[in-house]
């Protein structure tokens, strides 16, 4: 229904998928104009860094495609539209996500795996010929592990209500940092994002192991293949917040 | 004298409004702290290659990016603000009120938009760089006449940046459906005004080009007058140049609003 519904103002549709589009292809050129400036940056080259973007870009827009509107819930918490939802006999999680579908968001995925093909015609992977396979198995671990974030996002706006912009800090957040190489950034930020929330699997360690480059934290080599096992530990996770969340919902009610 | 206090009730009565968001403005400056590091972190590595880049210093650069986290909400860099209020009230009709009220249309929303940008610059501006300033170097000036200089140019950015958007707005008219657009001035403001990378380091003809789009008044020119980019006087020509823009687009604005309500059917029953 969102698609038809979307496909009325076709005009519109056109200009938001292309916008969609060049919105996350500007990351990518202010990448290439510094990269105008300089050879390497934090030791990696033009290529290499193509090669986490496009990891990173796809699986946040597939993320983005299945769960994005968790972000709407904390509007839905406050005008009481919640209610309508939780009365039906689907499964409230299902009725978030394909509330507003967008399929625009295609933009995005279409533009990271554009990037992700360019990356890959110029970079020499290590992985010899599993490296196809472990790329899928990245880039849809990952997928899991950001779509984990925007649920238990939306399970925090049930207590905060007006908080969709914290989601958006470890989302988009999460995906702008991955873009760049680790080696960029302090020791506790890595640190921090590999332990506390393990945003470092869903690229930083499998592409470094691509790349046959060490980790800047010295984790043990199968740590890189650990991608789909965190990931699934992170969908059980944000079941739990998300019921959790629809427990501690107290309807605005009348 | 009686319609200017109108337009302050209107201002007053939007920093109010924004101000009881209060979950919503610690969500902000957190979101904008988090971009602030990692953007720091990406310049470092940029300008550790490359020193004194784009005319920038290292600690330059960082005050660059830690402001520009501060002023992003204020100017609406990234969208939000009064657009797409406006653009739902000209879909559902409701804007026929707004046009029989002894109120201009464009100062009451340029009012409400300065009330929202005062508030958001006090709220979510000082706390990242707060937080910036203790974790990196930053090159922020002593002197209070520098501020207030930077005052000025951000006031005048916020003005320009509100005229860009009100022509954004304004489409609904002819579009109803004013997303796409909105999307397309995102996109702009988000490259053009410098928020990725600082317009002194885009290469060659761009760049020349991307300085003086209008764009560039709403970041980049108070960012740089911050950091004494102009020496002595030539702060008056920044300012001159951001006057310039808000000027001929608050012109624009208001013809484009004229030819609506003269050819607009308005919609509703």
């Amino acid at each position: 229904m969102w698609v038809r519904s979307t496909m009325a103002y076709r005009a519109s549709f056109v200009m938001m998928a292309v916008g969609n589009f060049a919105m996350s292809a500007l990351d990518f050129v202010a990448i290439m104009i510094m990269f105008s400036h300089v050879e390497v940056l934090g030791g990696f080259t033009l290529h290499e860094v193509a090669l986490l973007y496009g990891t990173s870009a796809a699986s946040l827009g597939l993320a983005d495609l299945l769960l994005g509107s968790f972000d709407r819930i904390g509007t839905r918490v406050r005008d009481g539209t919640m209610d309508t939802i939780l009365v039906r006999p689907v499964p409230a999680l299902a009725q978030v996500a394909a509330d507003r579908f967008a399929l625009r968001r295609l933009g995005r995925i279409g533009q990271s795996v554009l990037v992700l093909g360019w990356a890959l015609s110029g970079v020499q992977l290590a992985g010899g010929a599993w490296t196809p396979l472990l790329l899928a198995v990245t880039v849809l671990s990952g997928t899991a592990i950001f779509g984990s974030v925007f649920v238990v996002g939306g399970a925090f706006q049930f207590v905060a209500q007006d908080a969709a912009e914290v989601q958006n800090s470890f989302t988009y957040g999460g995906a702008t940092l991955l873009q760049y190489p680790p080696t960029v950034f302090a020791k506790d930020m890595v640190r921090g994002v590999t332990f506390v929330i393990p945003l470092a699997f869903i690229n930083w360690l499998p592409v470094l192991r691509l790349l046959g480059r060490d980790d800047p934290l010295r984790l043990p080599g199968w740590v890189d293949f650990a991608g789909p096992a965190v990931a699934a530990a992170c969908c059980v996770l944000a079941g739990l917040a998300w019921r959790a969340g629809l427990r501690a919902y107290r309807s605005t009610g009348s | 004298m009686r319609l200017r206090g109108v337009y302050f009730a209107v201002a007053a009565g939007s920093f109010r409004r924004y101000s009881t968001y209060r979950v919503a403005t610690a969500a902000g400056v957190f979101t904008n702290t988090v971009f602030g590091f990692i953007l720091a972190f990406t310049f470092t590595a940029l300008w550790s290659e490359r020193p004194h880049l784009g005319g920038y210093d290292e600690s330059q650069a960082l005050t660059f990016v830690w402001m520009g986290q501060a002023m992003l909400s204020a100017a609406a860099l990234i969208g939000g603000g009064f657009q797409e209020e406006l653009q739902e009230r000209i879909r559902t009709g409701d804007v026929a009120v707004d046009l029989y009220r002894p109120a201009d249309l464009q100062l009451w929303w340029l009012a409400a938009d300065l009330g929202r940008a005062g508030f958001h610059l006090l709220a979510r501006g000082v706390a990242p760089v707060v937080f910036g300033a203790f974790y990196f170097e930053l090159a922020l000036p002593v002197s209070p006449l520098a501020w207030l200089a930077f005052l000025a140019s951000v006031t005048l950015g916020i003005v320009t940046g509100f005229a860009l958007r009100y022509l954004f707005a304004l489409s609904a008219f002819w579009l109803l459906d004013g997303t796409g657009l909105n999307m397309l001035s995102t996109l702009m403001s988000m490259f053009f005004s410098g928020m990725l990378l600082p317009l002194t380091v885009f290469p060659g003809a761009f760049g020349e080009v991307a300085r003086l789009l209008p764009w560039a008044a709403t970041m980049q020119v108070p960012v740089d007058v911050l950091l004494g980019e102009y020496e002595g006087a030539g702060v008056l020509s920044a300012f001159a140049f951001q006057a310039l823009w808000a000027v001929v687009l608050l012109g624009a604005g208001r013809a484009l609003q004229s030819l609506a309500t003269r050819k607009v059917v308005v919609q509703g029953g």
